[in-house]
């Protein structure tokens, strides 16, 4: 059954810029290849922990969104696990009322963006 | 009797007994539906200083988002988004 999936997931500090970029690339790959469609990609860049994970106090943070069988997350959360990059992710199934948000505020990021861009 | 002891104490100012505000449900109120574990700054309205998740006696919350409000916050800590435990947190 496709559903709606939404993993965040937080990368050590460490990492220079391509290696972030090139984790990243690796997972969506890795869903796209498990016949996955990733809706969006979300760098929240790098934030300071609320509380330090394996000793590091910052971390870099990506959202990726996408729809998927449910098969398919087992098989993620093992990549997730495997990789020694990521410090800590959370996969999250979107019901009705979360699609609903995510899609408002995917239209007035946009939304904004666009104005920006004109401003 | 009775009667004429309490006219005796006066007051300077009348006490002021805090009149009882009707506590709502936000989320009710508002008709939010899905309470976001991403957006920290919202979910801190719902904890005290030490971090800790308040009661619905306090926030007034209805038992259906109190249990999405707890579910949020706690995937929010587990992406240390919150701290499990803080001081002066505000």
């Amino acid at each position: 059954m496709i559903r709606q999936y939404e993993a965040v997931f937080i990368m050590t500090p460490v990492l220079s810029e391509e290696q972030m970029k090139e984790t990243v690339s690796k997972f969506t790959k890795f869903l796209v290849d498990k016949g996955a469609e990733i809706l969006f990609e979300d760098n929240w860049g790098l934030k300071k922990l609320a509380y330090p994970i394996q000793k590091k106090t910052t971390g870099f943070y990506c959202l990726l969104a996408f729809k998927a069988e449910g098969t398919v997350i087992a098989d993620l959360e093992v990549a997730f696990k495997r990789d020694e990059r990521i410090l800590r992710f959370l996969t999250f199934v979107l019901d009705k009322h979360a699609v609903a948000y995510s899609e408002k505020r995917r239209a007035n990021k946009a939304a904004s963006a666009e104005v920006k861009a004109e401003a | 009797m009775a009667n004429q002891g309490n006219s005796e104490i006066k007051y300077l100012t009348p006490i002021t007994v805090d009149v009882k505000k009707k506590k709502y449900c936000r989320f009710k109120k508002s008709g939010i539906k899905y309470i976001d574990y991403k957006d920290a700054d919202f979910l801190l309205k719902f904890i005290n200083e030490q971090g800790k998740i308040l009661p619905r006696r306090i926030t007034g919350t209805s038992t259906k988002y109190q249990r999405k409000v707890a579910q949020a916050i706690k995937r929010a800590r587990h992406l240390a988004l919150l701290p499990y435990v803080a001081d002066l947190l505000k």
